[in-house]
């Protein structure tokens, strides 16, 4: 495709270097150094993208982050990116892209018989249309989906993204942010003082604003000779195409560096963006300013543009966006733009809302023939898919049209409404903004921050000698603070004379919005391009009784999305300001939040993600349980084996199988997941006293006890085992779950309450495996496995231990059961586990040992009435539980006083039962329990926790805490699952279903 | 994300600590002589200020001490972190 906007020289592209790329289909021509919208201009591409609500065609606005309408789906498949902004898309050979808002393209577009309805979809529409008596209606859920479809800001991309990404810790004494004039002196001028500096660049080239002065002038010799000096500087790092999203406390900056995102696919093992986290001592913000819009009748058109980002399209990449341009203003910088327009071969008509200006301005202009109109501003953008004309009045100090208009013809129209510091991170900080007159614009107030410095145009300084000179004192003072050092002497280049007359801060006309003489608009006047907000939605929000800046940013979505308030804010405001009769800082200014440009969560993720999003731990016979085709469960960070299938059966199949056998055989639980804890030292039994419901201080030697611990409100805390194995020495367990929270609790008791104690907790979790081996067979299989110790019933009971090796292995036996049949917990240090665990199997073949999982260890517990985490709810208490037996009536302990507060001690608290379940279906844990004699809705009378098929008791059963429980057993209950809408029913019986005297266990 | 000093560890990363509200709630001597009020300052109630704040710190994923810290919620910044039992440093920066 021929560039019919390019011009036949200059720019700061490679002529040498042509692409290609693909647009909605058609091929745009393109060189090296071009952007994506730098290329739509040069092939003449006016319609680009289509607005939020209305679907009206728009074209490029600006030239860099601000841009408000060409947002672009980028490349297909997996590397699909939305809402890409054509602006600072860099260009490259193959680049893919498609237009947004729009269906099936942006040149034909269905939506936009939205521009019908206009007159119906203006401020808080859908507030209005959908809150009240419609939300969550039908009604709703049948339009949400038109809604979100048709309104869209780019769709995401549903599979994985196959690039890398990766975060990096840096630190530095001076982070200089923005590589314009203000932070390369800046930068400069800290490095030549001795700092660690760190310069970031969103751009993929340094100079800022000095890129979109004329090649080869005086700002590029200077531009030069800045960045060679740089060059030599080992105490500079710079990064180009980095963008600092956002300021947090203690001087941290988030940046994202775009490392590879300027090709399709980024090198083998490179990452695609890295984010970076920047500690730093001092901060300086040279981060620039963007020009402000005008607002008039039909301001989006295709064609109407920044005029500085015009002249950057003419000077960085020598196209020409059109031929006949009407530029318009209020302030200075217009008028070098008319300059160069015309050096480029346009005619230019200069508007300006000011009736005099400086004739230092306008006697170069009108020596190259360019017509001003002073006093004059646009009524209305003319043309409906491209501009062809403005239509011109002349204004009065409200900017109301005074007198006839009339329209000159064109075909682009460029307006500056002076420009807007960027002062984002400023406010992030919590730092204050001060409105400046002058500039009609908020700024840092400065002596604000002992460690945040201002310089350039984030600072309103409208000159480019004095952002130099801003730059270089910013860099000094913020390097003199870290390092103590002063007077050291700095060479920053200058320019040897102001090239432009221009200084937008100098003499700004406040006025931003022209309007017919009563205030009304030729046509839609946007505020906000990008969200479609109009003059006349921030009149209707007035009226309405909006009256905080705040609630009309959100009723009208001005300043949302990616605009954060860049183009929006300050002509939302004086239009609220206006019609409050308020100047602008008493309407007040939104607080700006991160990030300042938006930012791919993958860049935050790095490779933090899938199995890497956390840690995981596995027990030390993990592999066995792979090998033998366990099928795992993550329980919090652990992988358990969930159960072991034999030939194709179902969990359900598999579970009662496992839990059947356990009844009749022997089986193995890998326990190695539970917490346990060292508590060590001469008081150690005093300290176990304080923090279990029960007496430890007479527990001997070799003897292990169950405990449980409160909260100190009361509520159930935890339970375990604890055993003694010498004189000074415990050896807790914790339930897998509260393994970390135990240990902390501990350790914040003896190290800031009982200070007094000697006692050291230590966590042993790591060192030791558990396994429970469970079943009639048991004690058999353990004797012909184990030496050295006498396990018969006498010798060793249930609540004591001994020591044994299993193949010349030490080990620590634990009579206790947790299954309800005869059992042992084996502990053994984790290096030597698997070999213990692998010679249980070869003993055990002989007494048909298998493994059971989690499931089937479930089932078991409950068919004792164990209670376990669904039990231990943090909502529950010993009463509840039916563990009151366990208290100490005598000794103090923590949560002994309000475990009797009054409704904690209340008879008809919900009380641990037992459900047996009618039919052959299973219950829901969670499902509430009703009263047959009563509805079926309102309060529930209780809830089911643990729910499972008993192979023992051949019926579903559950576990419930139920309203007076105890006293209802025998009674028939109703169970309604709400989720799945099922009633059941269910006979109320003690929890304790099998073998509630406990002969198995004690066999 | 950041910084935090351990008093025995020294400067560390935040992500290496874990917070628990407010320091200073002393543990009860004698659990039982508590009317219900006092409980209930003991245990749920807790000053919430915008400024300057006593709070306790645990260095979890270090030497897994406990300790305090003089902190501005506003601001973050950290006037002071300090050994428990030891005397709370004046308001501010010290
Ligand atoms: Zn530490």
């Amino acid at each position: 495709m021929k560039q019919p906007n390019r011009l036949e020289h200059g720019g700061r592209i490679d002529r040498d270097r042509a692409i290609e790329m693909q647009f909605d289909g058609q091929t745009l021509s393109a060189f090296e150094g071009d952007t994506l919208a730098s290329a739509m201009l040069a092939n003449g591409l006016k319609i680009v993208a289509r607005g939020f609500k209305y679907h009206r065609p728009r074209g490029v606005f600006s030239a860099g982050v601000e841009e408000p309408n060409a947002l672009v789906h980028l490349r297909s498949g997996a590397r699909h990116e939305p809402n890409a902004r054509a602006t600072v898309v860099e260009a490259y050979d193959g680049l893919q892209s498609t237009g947004q808002n729009a269906w099936p393209g942006v040149r034909f577009d269905i939506s936009a018989v939205n521009q019908l309805l206009a007159p119906f979809i203006g401020a808080g529409f859908y507030y209005k249309t959908f809150m009240g008596p419609v939300k969550g209606t039908a009604f709703w859920m049948f339009c949400e989906k038109f809604i979100r479809r048709a309104a869209g800001m780019g769709r995401a991309q549903t599979v994985a993204d196959p690039d890398e990404y990766e975060k990096v810790n840096a630190f530095c004494d001076v982070l200089v942010i923005g590589g314009g004039p203000a932070g390369l002196a800046a930068a400069i001028a800290a490095g030549q003082c001795g700092a660690r500096v760190i310069l970031l660049e969103q751009d993929a080239c340094l100079g800022g604003s000095m890129l979109s002065l004329p090649v080869g002038g005086e700002s590029d010799a200077c531009l030069k000779a800045m960045e060679a000096t740089l060059k030599g500087m080992d105490n500079v790092r710079i990064l180009k195409r980095t963008t600092v999203f956002g300021a947090y406390d203690q001087d941290v900056y988030g940046a994202v560096e775009r490392v590879w995102d300027h090709v399709e696919v980024p090198p083998a093992h490179q990452p695609r963006q890295r984010y970076w986290q920047i500690r730093t001592k001092q901060a300086v913000m040279a981060t620039g300013a963007i020009e402000r819009p005008l607002v008039f009748a039909n301001n989006d058109r295709p064609g109407v543009m920044l005029a500085n980002a015009v002249r950057s399209y003419v000077n960085r990449y020598a196209v020409l966006p059109g031929k006949k341009i009407v530029l318009a203003t209020n302030n200075d910088s217009a008028y070098a733009v008319a300059a160069d327009l015309v050096r480029a071969g346009a005619e230019v008509s200069l508007l300006d809302a000011r009736v005099s200006v400086p004739a230092e301005l306008f006697k170069p202009l009108e020596a190259l023939g360019v017509q001003l109109y002073p006093g004059y501003g646009i009524l209305a953008a003319k043309g409906s898919r491209g501009v062809s004309g403005a239509k011109i009045v002349l204004l009065d100090e409200n900017g109301c049209a005074r007198g006839p208009s009339k329209t000159i013809r064109c075909d682009l129209i460029a307006v500056s409404g002076g420009w807007t510091p960027v002062v984002h991170l400023w406010s992030q900080r919590g730092q204050k903004l001060q409105f400046d007159e002058q500039s009609a614009s908020f700024l840092p107030l400065k002596s604000a921050s002992s460690t945040l410095k201002t310089a350039g145009s984030a600072n309103a300084c409208g000159d480019l000698n004095q952002a130099l000179l801003q730059g270089e004192v910013a860099g000094q003072e913020a390097a003199k603070a870290v390092t103590g050092v002063v007077g050291v002497q700095v060479n920053v280049p200058r320019l040897k004379e102001a090239i432009y007359a221009d200084d937008w801060a100098r003499d700004l006309l406040m006025i931003w919005s022209v309007t017919r003489e009563d205030g009304s608009t030729d046509g839609k006047a946007f505020v906000d391009v990008q969200h479609d907000v109009a003059l006349s939605d921030i009149d209707l929000a007035h009226r309405e009784g909006f009256v905080s800046v705040e609630h009309l940013k959100r009723y009208t979505t001005t300043g949302m999305a990616t605009d954060q308030g860049k183009l929006s804010n300050i002509n939302a405001l004086a239009r609220m300001a206006q019609l409050q009769a308020l100047s602008i800082p008493k309407v007040g200014t939104t607080t700006f939040r991160p990030p300042y440009t938006p930012i791919a969560i993958g860049a935050i993720a790095g490779r933090e993600q899938g199995i890497h999003f956390r840690p995981t731990r596995l027990t030390p016979v993990h592999d066995w349980h792979v090998d033998n085709a366990a099928v795992m469960i993550e329980a919090g960070a652990w992988k358990r084996p969930w159960y072991y299938p034999e030939g194709g059966e179902t969990i359900n199949q598999a579970y009662v199988r496992e839990a059947a056998h356990v009844r009749k055989h022997v089986g193995v639980v890998d326990a190695s997941t539970l917490g346990k804890i060292a508590v060590q030292g001469p008081d150690a039994a005093e300290f176990l006293n304080r923090v279990y419901v029960n007496a430890w201080k007479k527990l001997k030697i070799g003897r292990l006890r169950y405990g449980v611990m409160l909260r100190d409100d009361g509520i159930v805390l935890d339970d375990g085992a604890t055993a003694r194995l010498g004189e000074n020495d415990y050896f807790m367990t914790t339930t897998t779950a509260n393994a970390a929270k135990i240990l902390g609790y501990l350790e914040h008791l003896l190290q800031t309450a009982w200070t007094d104690l000697k006692v050291h907790v230590t966590s042993v979790s790591d060192q030791y495996a558990a396994f429970a081996v469970a079943g009639p067979s048991a004690r058999d299989l353990l004797d012909a496995v184990c030496s050295g110790a006498d396990l018969s019933n006498e010798a060793l009971p249930n609540n004591q231990f001994v020591k044994a090796t299993i193949a010349g292995v030490p080990v620590r036996i634990n009579r206790m059961s947790y299954s309800g049949e005869l059992a042992y917990e084996v502990y053994v240090a984790s290096g030597y586990a698997h070999a213990v665990w692998k010679n249980l199997f070869k003993a055990g073949a002989s007494f048909d040992i298998k493994p059971y999982g989690t499931e089937s260890m479930g089932a078991l517990r409950i068919e004792k009435g164990h209670v376990a985490g669904p039990e231990i709810d943090g909502r529950t208490t010993l009463g509840d539980l039916g563990l009151a037996g366990f208290a100490s009536r005598v000794k103090p302990f923590s949560g002994s006083v309000l475990r009797h507060r009054e409704k904690l001690d209340m008879a008809s608290r919900p009380t641990l039962v037992g459900l047996e379940i009618d039919g052959d279906t299973g219950g829901m844990a969670g499902s509430l329990i009703y009263d047959q004699r009563a509805q079926q809705m309102g309060e529930e009378q209780g809830f089911l926790t643990s729910t499972t098929y008993s192979p023992a008791l051949k019926k579903y059963i559950s576990l419930a805490l139920l309203r007076d429980g105890h006293e209802r057993f025998g009674e028939s209950v109703d169970i309604v699952n709400h989720v799945g809408d099922t009633v059941q029913t269910a006979k109320v019986v003690s929890p304790h279903f099998f073998d509630p005297e406990g002969a198995r266990q004690n066999a | 994300m950041f910084i935090i000093e351990c008093p025995w560890c020294g400067k560390r990363d935040q992500s290496e600590f874990s917070t628990h509200g407010e320091a200073h709630i002393a543990r009860p001597e004698d659990p039982s002589v508590l009317s219900d009020e006092q409980w209930g300052d003991v245990l749920f109630f807790r000053h919430n200020p915008k400024g300057q704040h006593y709070e306790r710190w645990n260095h979890a994923h270090g030497c897994r001490r406990w300790f305090n810290v003089s902190r501005n919620t506003a601001s973050s910044e950290i006037y002071a972190s300090y050994k428990p039992g030891e005397a709370r440093p004046g308001a501010g920066k010290s």
